[in-house]
């Protein structure tokens, strides 16, 4: 069994392996007791690597304003084994702390559990982002504390106490993206939300790294190589944003004590030139030392102003959805403009109209008066076109080819090439979804009616609806809506499922809604305005007031929504934001001063914080 | 009862011995390169030194377990554990990253609560099993190409599964069983080209960045085309003693290269591919050789040198396409061509420097200041020699170099005093997984070889390869000690 020949090749492999591990043997000899360059090298020196933080990248707006800027900050560290003699009380008092923060501060810097790189060797962070004047007076005595350093790093400061939620902020990096990114150490900052989120591998710029030499004892000897081997710190670029902040700051005004959102765009760029979302918060509050205090705070409050309502606060849009259902309709082929449709008011079945007006109506006249009525009954026509064929399959095509139209505004979904991050989907009732609800046969036009007035299961998000206004301000395109002003986001365009042709009819009932219909009031002398009221029943208390809408009709410069959560009419208090907002971005001033005070001093919810 | 007396007189205690001191050796290095002035308990459960006691006793309880079983099961189970360390395996790759999270860019590590362990840490033993099995079939011979092809699956398979986890330096391990079938029958000149190959690769990267010509030809390519010229010379001198055809080669090799010198004067060649002409004029010329002399040895030789010139030319490509940048930095810092001081070199170069610091004697348990500095990352796993180096200095290190020695020793002897084929195939895995590891790991402290993350067997912290390389030797022990159980 055992071939003989074979047997000798064990010599082989014992050779083998004595060869390798002789190898290794003289090696070791070469480092340890040959080579003086090693040994010289490590029994005086090793290599400290210091960080040089880069400063991050200024934010503008689309004015060239400046809004979100640096200011010096800084980190006391400290190194263990080098403390010597320390005077407790000197030194709290130095640094204008008592003596239990101490205890509880070195307890913390020691315990592995919480700080995972622990070693009483490297510079351990004792307390961050003091502000220069506190470092003025605490660097003067800092000679009496040896083994105490001062760090210097950079924290945001805003020019503006608005537009939190855009811009975001920026806070210690978390353990699990530490793992995940080599560029991020322990304590580095990093954008948590909005654009400093988005942006963040712009704006942080590239750390560098300063090589020292250190001796056994952890005295720095100099710089290694006398910095050959450094690498500079690359600042981050600068990023300008699409918001005005004017406009930005009066949306916030006119939403002081109201719980809602503004959405503007500039629909022939689909650049977001003001988002609002209140209650909200100033920025400068997620800055330094009492972030993680206030943050908890405002994520306690019941209000949420951490959420960002203009994108990701869901609500049906109510009557503003006929402007949509409207051209869906025209397109599918269930009404056109002659087509007219009794209403009998208060008594009309089987859904009534809120308003009182002539009957029958068309189109326009149905936009004009917010005829529920009539979009119900242009909804089963749309639907109903094709009769309901062998189990539904004719109507189910035919809703199918109804929701895949009005998601072409799109709708019912995020905005996926849009630089937004916090964004949630809205809501355009599938197929499958009424299947599931009622079965496969169950469901029929009637029993989804409420669709028709943008009621029931339908749910969009304030940017959604800003958006289809812009598609109707362009007749029939939306160009994603962006922060950053940059041309290459304007080639992101998406055609909706309507013709042009149709979209006249439906603007001219936007303007009639300013001349004759819910936004009378609102009008402003000498520019015509485009809109629709929304007043939306919900199940939280006081309808929400809701307006889109956009101005001027050529070259459309400014589509806006605006909701106000249950304030009542959207003609009382939306219509009249939005046509602030667009007279001071048309005319560069407001004029009906009066109509502005009025406006911000309304307050619909009284937990509302100001901050 | 009787079982565990047969036992205690048939177990390798050698073995055993060399195992408990290699395993408390590696305890009291971790103990050094984590050790922290302020918590100083060797038994503290917080800190790895306590944590690897924890691991050393279960594995000295598991290493019992493994002798009290019956040594049959080994045999008969073979297939079963495989293909349930494959399953696990699979399941390592697709499991959602709750039960197996990224750590440092692979997937490899299963996670249940405070345990964690490494799949292909079982992989190798299975492997090594179920290679036994196969190869102790009645029939079965290594020249058989129907034989070969199922052999090379049952070890490409969970080599392939765990490259899919991103453990290259676990994969690599499985290269390790060529050793074992150089021993079960597989011609030698297998590891002998596997060798030329590295050699050429080595020398085409490392002097592929000395631009020779604006025409683009490379010192590295002309050096290959030149090892390969010489090689068959060397053989056809040394080896078949064609003296007479040997002499004239050389001759003719020196005119032509420097006529294509001459040449270069008036005709702008590109020296690459003057070198690989002569490579294959000098294949052409060898198969003359043959057919004049009817002897069928140049074959070998010609084949030989087309394919490493073949080889040689693409190394370039292979290198910048098949590897990810951080192996290709990894092997560039090997080779000396970038410092990296910051990146990739840095591990090595304070490795050395920590290394390089202990002299002769070391400075003496605990007082290393390297590692307490923690400048060599990974200094209680994958460079845990480190440790040793500084504080214990070159003999301490050549000390465990040389029990490293003897245990191999000592594991061929045993692999070669088994009946059965199977035991014998398993010892001889066993022994080539080891050394690999060594060698990998050693190789990697010092600066022989790129960095390539695996543990140095016994000694790393870590449960997960200390429970590996216990099963994996106290199987080969049970084994052993069945030999007498047989006679009996």
């Amino acid at each position: 069994m055992i071939n003989d020949t074979l047997q000798n090749r064990r010599y082989v492999i014992a050779i083998i392996i004595s060869v390798v591990l002789g190898i290794f043997i003289l090696r070791l000899f070469s480092l340890q007791i040959f080579e003086s360059k090693y040994k010289e090298g490590a029994d005086s020196n090793a290599f400290l690597k210091k960080t040089l933080f880069p400063s991050r990248g200024l934010i503008y707006d689309r004015n060239h304003t400046l809004l979100v800027y640096n200011k010096p900050a800084y980190d006391i560290t400290l190194i263990l084994r080098e403390i010597r003699d320390l005077d407790t009380l000197a030194f709290c008092k130095a640094m204008n702390i008592d003596k239990s923060y101490f205890i509880n501060r070195i307890a913390e810097i020691k315990d592995r559990k919480k700080n995972l790189g622990y070693s009483s060797y490297t510079p351990q962070i004792f307390m961050t982002q003091l502000n220069i004047e506190d470092i003025a007076t605490i660097q003067q005595s800092m000679y009496k504390f040896p083994g105490f350093y001062v760090q210097k790093r950079t924290l945001r400061e805003y020019a503006f106490s608005g537009a939190a939620h855009v811009l975001g902020s920026i806070g210690e990096v978390s353990q699990k993206r530490i793992e995940n990114d080599n560029y991020y150490k322990s304590g580095d900052y990093i954008g948590r939300d909005g654009v400093e989120y988005t942006y963040e591998k712009i704006l942080r710029g590239t750390k560098g790294i300063e090589i020292l030499l250190r001796d056994a004892k952890g005295r720095i000897k100099g710089k290694y190589e006398n910095g050959a081997k450094d690498i500079a710190s690359k600042a981050g670029e600068n990023l300008t944003l699409t918001l005005d902040i004017q406009l930005q700051v009066l949306g916030e005004k006119l939403m002081t004590g109201k719980i809602g959102s503004i959405v503007a765009i500039e629909p022939q760029t689909g650049e977001i030139l003001a988002m609002v979302s209140n209650p909200a918060f100033n920025p400068s509050l997620l800055v330094g030392r009492q972030r993680s205090k206030n943050y908890s705070e405002l994520l306690h409050d019941p209000e949420k102003p951490l959420m960002n309502r203009a994108t990701q606060a869901q609500y049906s849009p109510g009557s503003t959805f006929k402007l949509i259902q409207a051209l869906v309709h025209q397109q599918l082929g269930g009404i056109n403009e002659v087509t007219r449709y009794s209403c009998n008011g208060l008594a009309s079945s089987p859904i009534r109209c809120t308003h009182s007006h002539g009957s029958p109506v068309g189109l326009l006249n149905a936009i004009e008066q917010s005829c529920n009525p009539y979009f119900w009954n242009a909804f089963k026509s749309s639907v109903e076109k094709d009769g309901y064929g062998q189990k539904n399959m004719l109507f189910k095509k035919n809703y199918t080819d109804w929701r895949n139209t009005i998601m072409s505004f799109g709708f019912g979904k995020k905005i996926d090439d849009s630089d937004i991050y916090e964004q949630v989907r809205g809501n355009i009732p599938s197929e499958n979804f009424y299947n599931r609800c009622y079965g496969e046969t169950g469901w029929r036009a009637i029993t989804i009616r409420s669709l028709s007035i943008g009621q029931g299961e339908v749910l969009v998000t304030p940017l959604q609806l800003a958006n289809s206004a812009a598609a109707i301000a362009n007749q029939g395109y939306y160009i994603s809506p962006h922060l950053n002003k940059n041309d290459s986001m304007q080639k992101k365009i998406h055609h909706t499922l309507v013709e042009k042709k149709y979209f006249l009819i439906v603007i001219e009932g936007m303007s009639r809604v300013f001349e004759y219909g819910t936004a009378r009031a609102s009008r402003i002398e000498g520019l015509e305005m485009f809109g629709k009221t929304g007043t939306v029943e919900n199940s939280r208390g006081k309808n929400h007031s809701i307006f889109m809408g956009f101005a001027p009709r050529e070259n459309p410069k400014i589509a806006i929504a605006v909701v106000v959560e249950n304030a009542g009419y959207g003609s009382v208090y939306a219509a009249p934001i939005f046509s602030l907002l667009v007279e001071q971005y048309i005319k560069g001033k407001i004029e009906r001063v009066e109509l502005q005070e009025r406006i911000t001093k309304i307050v619909t919810n009284t937990n509302v914080k100001e901050r | 009862m009787s079982r565990n007396v047969s036992i205690k007189y048939a177990l390798d205690w050698t073995t055993v011995i060399f195992y408990v001191i290699l395993v408390v050796m590696g305890w009291l290095s971790i103990y050094g390169a984590s050790y922290n002035f302020d918590q100083s308990d060797i038994f503290d459960w917080e800190q790895r030194a306590g944590k690897q006691f924890i691991w050393i006793l279960t594995a000295f309880v598991l290493g019992g377990v493994l002798l009290l079983l019956d040594y049959k099961i080994y045999n008969y189970f073979a297939y079963i554990f495989y293909g349930a360390v494959l399953l696990l395996l699979i399941f390592t790759i697709f499991a959602p990253s709750s039960i197996v999270p990224d750590i440092k860019g692979s997937r490899s590590w299963i996670v249940l609560g405070p345990v964690s362990f490494q799949p292909a840490e079982l992989a190798k033993i299975a492997t090594a099993l179920v290679l036994a099995k196969f190869m102790s079939a009645y029939n079965f011979k290594l020249k058989n190409w129907k034989d070969l092809l199922p052999l090379a699956l049952l070890i490409f398979i969970p080599f392939s599964l765990i490259i899919l986890q991103k453990e290259t330096g676990s994969a690599l391990i499985f290269v390790s069983f060529l050793l074992m079938f150089y021993r079960e029958g597989m011609k030698g000149i297998v590891l002998l080209i596997g060798v030329y190959a590295i050699i050429l690769f080595v020398v085409v990267i490392k002097f592929s960045i000395i631009p020779l010509q604006p025409e683009g030809a490379t010192l590295g390519i002309i050096l290959a085309m030149g090892i390969i010229v010489l090689t068959q010379f060397v053989y056809a001198f040394f080896y078949v003693k064609n003296r007479k055809e040997a002499l004239i080669f050389l001759l003719g090799i020196i005119v032509i290269a420097g006529l294509s010198v001459l040449l270069h004067q008036w005709i702008p060649l590109n020296y690459n591919f003057v070198a690989l002409f002569l490579v294959v004029i000098s294949c052409i010329y060898w198969i003359f050789v043959e057919l004049f002399n009817r002897f069928r040895k140049y074959w070998y030789i010609v084949s030989i040198s087309l394919a490493a010139a073949l080889f040689s030319f693409s190394s370039d490509y292979l290198f910048n396409k098949m590897l990810e940048s951080h192996q290709q930095i990894r092997i560039k810092v090997l080779l000396n061509m970038e410092e990296d001081l910051i990146g990739a070199g840095y591990n090595v170069n304070q490795s050395k420097i920590a290394i390089g610091s202990g002299g002769l004697w070391g400075k003496g348990f605990l007082n290393g200041t390297q590692t307490k500095l923690k400048y060599v990352p990974e200094q209680d796993t994958d460079f845990i020699f480190c440790t040793v180096g500084e504080e214990h200095g070159f003999w301490g290190s050549t000390l465990v170099l040389v029990i490293f020695w003897l245990l191999l020793m000592r594991l061929l002897r045993i692999a070669e005093r088994q009946r059965e084929v199977f035991n014998r195939v398993y010892a001889y895995s066993v022994v080539s997984i080891l050394f690999f590891h060594l060698m990998i790991n050693i190789g990697m402290v010092l600066g022989l070889m790129p960095v390539i993350g695996i543990p140095l067997p016994f000694f790393s912290y870590g449960g997960s390869s200390l429970w590996g390389f216990t099963m994996l030797l106290f199987i080969l022990l049970r084994l052993d000690a069945s030999r007498l159980e047989r006679l009996t």
